[in-house]
């Protein structure tokens, strides 16, 4: 790629702005527009439900036939996002492909918050209490939404 | 033995001991590796099994040896006759090949069953595949401008017909561009080979799963480097997939690969040692660089990552440490006093003599109650536990050295050869009259490899009476290396060659027998279930 940003890189940020989907807010960053400030509403009906989940999107520089890298900044009680804030989700290793867009990429980890797989962990201590004791579990997510993501 | 066991013979010409010091040349196996099998021609070469089966020994294996160019006409053969069966265009046939881990006969029995089902498996539209779209009405999978195009990858697009344009049987359209990085990607970043995706997302609504680009596109799009690298890619998964016993070379810089069949539960008896062109000798079971017969694979493993693990520092233990008499912590003493209180139990006690201290009184540096009862008990007790990690370095030991007096038989060679050289200038003697002290050293070095893993072999065996029958092979064999090993280190002279070299010879006859004579029989052993290990030995897959 050359040094000059793609129209692809530009034409996101830019339509992210004009077009945000509902719940999802994904700036860039003023020193690299390559680096976001992301942040999700938890879905309504989950136990994430009023939490605003910050996130870190970053693109790297064979984007977009190499998926974004994105983690959570806020903690959170979720069977597929670990401590670190990093995310199992198919369409961010394997899965993905290059007619996926940051848009497409936010709105799957939104839906991941409505709908936890805990089959396919990364954070196992979660899944295995999601599993065991579902309510015990999504009251856990829930206390977390309101420690630490709680909107002012 | 596994089925196909009739696709090669282990018991071909087997060993008769009269012959060897009659006719060791023509008759003697462990010559194999001697360097007149490796310079073969490139037409013998081909095939070496087929030059050495006269002088084959019950342990030796038979195998092949391909060059990069055989593995690439043999993918084109299968895919040939994929092709002719099936009645399919070669790029269709490669791909399917390919998912089928080229697994022809699963391949021809799944596509004939139900050709459509299978076509969509592995992505190939049926009636959109290479055949049909040569003659098909749109012929979408070319390169084509088309107007007023916009990619939605790059978002680039132009009103005129500007940009060159691809999509595949699927009808997913983007600028070449993107299709040329996105292969790019793939091959280089990610090292795939085995298929290339369609790059929309939701490409698996139009088929089973995403459609796959075709070795032919691919070829078309990317620049020659990348197209050279998927090619090598797909020639090492064609390797790697291979279920009839392929192999790399794991020799530097060497490309061929290697066919042998003895696998899986063989390897539970044979160690299938083999020579690339290349001059590298492996075990075709396990890829250790070199011949480490008569261990098994599986005691090899478990040997080579012990002494990895262990050697360095349970030598290091056993040096510089000792364990407390009471909880038998580890404890290395790490000031000039004797005195010794264990930090764990708080016991105190002597570092010479083992002792409670409080016996001593105040005797801090010099201990003299060597008899004392309960220096001697706590004596014993440390013997005991210090018991395995000698019986270890004993093996170990002898294994290392060796290896270790391999490497110096190699440089006294070096020295010896030059000598040799200036006699043949110097004297009537000949270039093949001097030849024995190569042989010679060749033999010590291979039968020092045996020996040092005789060793990892005996250091899993059980204690019996068969262990012990071994152990008087390993005897005999080390016996005859040490007395060659001497002969190669006598002075030489123009007056004691003709002397030297008689004795030089037979020993090197005697010490080939030997190790043909522990080789046959741990292999005997082997088959007849003989040998008993005391761990469990780790198969290999």
């Amino acid at each position: 790629m050359s040094a000059g940003l793609p129209k692809r890189i530009l034409k996101e940020a830019e339509r992210l702005q004009v077009d945000a989907p509902e719940g999802i807010q994904a700036i860039p960053s003023e020193e690299d527009i390559r680096y976001f400030d992301v942040s999700i509403q938890g879905p309504d009906g989950s136990p994430f439900e009023k939490g605003i989940f910050k996130l870190e999107l970053w693109l790297p520089s064979s984007y977009p036939m190499e998926p974004p890298k994105v983690r959570f900044l806020t903690k959170i009680y979720h069977p597929n996002i670990d401590k670190l804030g990093r995310i199992c989700l198919d369409i961010l290793k394997d899965k993905w492909s290059p007619a996926l867009q940051i848009r497409t990429v936010l709105l799957s980890i939104q839906a991941l918050l409505s709908s936890p797989n805990p089959d396919d962990p990364l954070a196992n201590d979660v899944a295995e209490h999601y599993k065991t004791d579902e309510q015990a579990a999504k009251a856990v997510s829930k206390e977390w939404t309101a420690l630490y993501a709680e909107s002012l | 033995m596994s089925e196909d066991s009739d696709n090669y013979d282990m018991d071909a010409a087997s060993f008769e001991g009269s012959d060897i010091v009659e006719d060791y040349q023509s008759s003697n196996p462990s010559e194999a590796f001697s360097d007149e099998d490796v310079d073969i021609d490139d037409n013998d070469a081909f095939n070496p099994s087929e030059a050495l089966k006269p002088k084959k020994s019950k342990f030796d294996v038979d195998y092949k040896i391909y060059g990069i160019d055989d593995i690439i006409n043999n993918q084109q053969s299968e895919t040939d006759q994929v092709c002719n069966i099936f009645g399919l265009q070669p790029q269709d046939a490669i791909i399917l090949l390919r998912h089928f881990g080229w697994n022809k006969e699963k391949l021809i029995e799944r596509y004939s069953e139900d050709p459509d089902r299978i076509l969509k498996q592995v992505g190939l539209a049926p009636g959109t595949s290479a055949a049909a779209q040569s003659d098909s009405r749109a012929s979408p999978s070319r390169l084509k401008r088309v107007k007023g195009f916009t990619c939605e990858i790059c978002f680039s697009g132009s009103e005129d017909a500007s940009i060159q344009t691809l999509a595949l049987s699927c009808g997913h359209r983007f600028c070449s561009d993107c299709w040329k990085m996105h292969c790019e990607e793939k091959i280089n970043g990610q090292g795939e080979s085995r298929k290339i995706e369609c790059m929309q997302s939701d490409c698996q609504l139009t088929c089973a799963t995403k459609t796959v680009m075709s070795e032919q596109i691919i070829g078309q799009i990317v620049s020659e480097d990348v197209f050279r690298r998927y090619q090598n890619l797909a020639n090492k998964t064609y390797v790697e997939d291979n279920r009839r016993g392929l192999r790399f070379c794991p020799g530097p810089d060497c490309e061929n690969v290697i066919e042998c069949q003895v696998r899986g539960s063989d390897l539970e008896s044979y160690i299938p040692i083999v020579l690339c062109k290349c001059g590298q000798v492996s075990c075709f079971g396990c890829s250790f660089n070199g011949d480490h017969r008569p261990a098994l694979c599986g005691v090899t493993n478990l040997w080579v990552k012990k002494c990895e693990d262990d050697s360095e520092t349970a030598n290091w233990i056993s040096a510089n440490t000792k364990e407390c008499p009471r909880c038998h912590s580890t404890i290395e003493k790490n000031g000039g006093c004797n005195h010794m209180t264990c930090r764990k139990c708080r016991h105190e006690w002597c570092w010479i003599c083992m002792g409670e201290w409080s016996a001593h009184g105040t005797n801090y540096y010099n201990c003299n109650r060597y008899e004392e009862k309960s220096g001697k008990d706590a004596r014993d007790g440390q013997q005991k536990s210090r018991v395995s990690l000698e019986r270890y370095l004993h093996y170990y030991n002898r294994y290392a050295n060796h290896e270790q007096s391999a490497r110096l038989d190699r440089e006294l060679y070096t020295k010896t050869e030059r000598k040799m050289d200036e006699m043949q200038k110097s004297t009537s003697l000949t270039w093949i009259e001097v030849q024995f002290v190569k042989k010679a050293v060749e033999t010590v070095t291979k039968c020092r490899m045996t020996l040092k893993w005789t060793y990892a072999m005996a250091y899993y065996l059980e204690r019996n009476s068969m262990t012990e029958l071994f152990e008087d092979n390993q005897a005999d064999l080390e016996k005859a290396v040490e007395n060659l090993s001497e002969l190669l280190e006598k002075p030489l002279d123009v007056e004691t060659i003709p002397d030297l070299r008689s004795q030089m010879q037979n020993a090197t006859n005697y010490v080939k027998s030997r190790q043909i004579i522990l080789l046959e029989d741990t292999l005997q052993g082997h088959l007849e279930g003989r040998w008993t290990y005391h761990a469990a030995i780790p198969s290999i897959a």
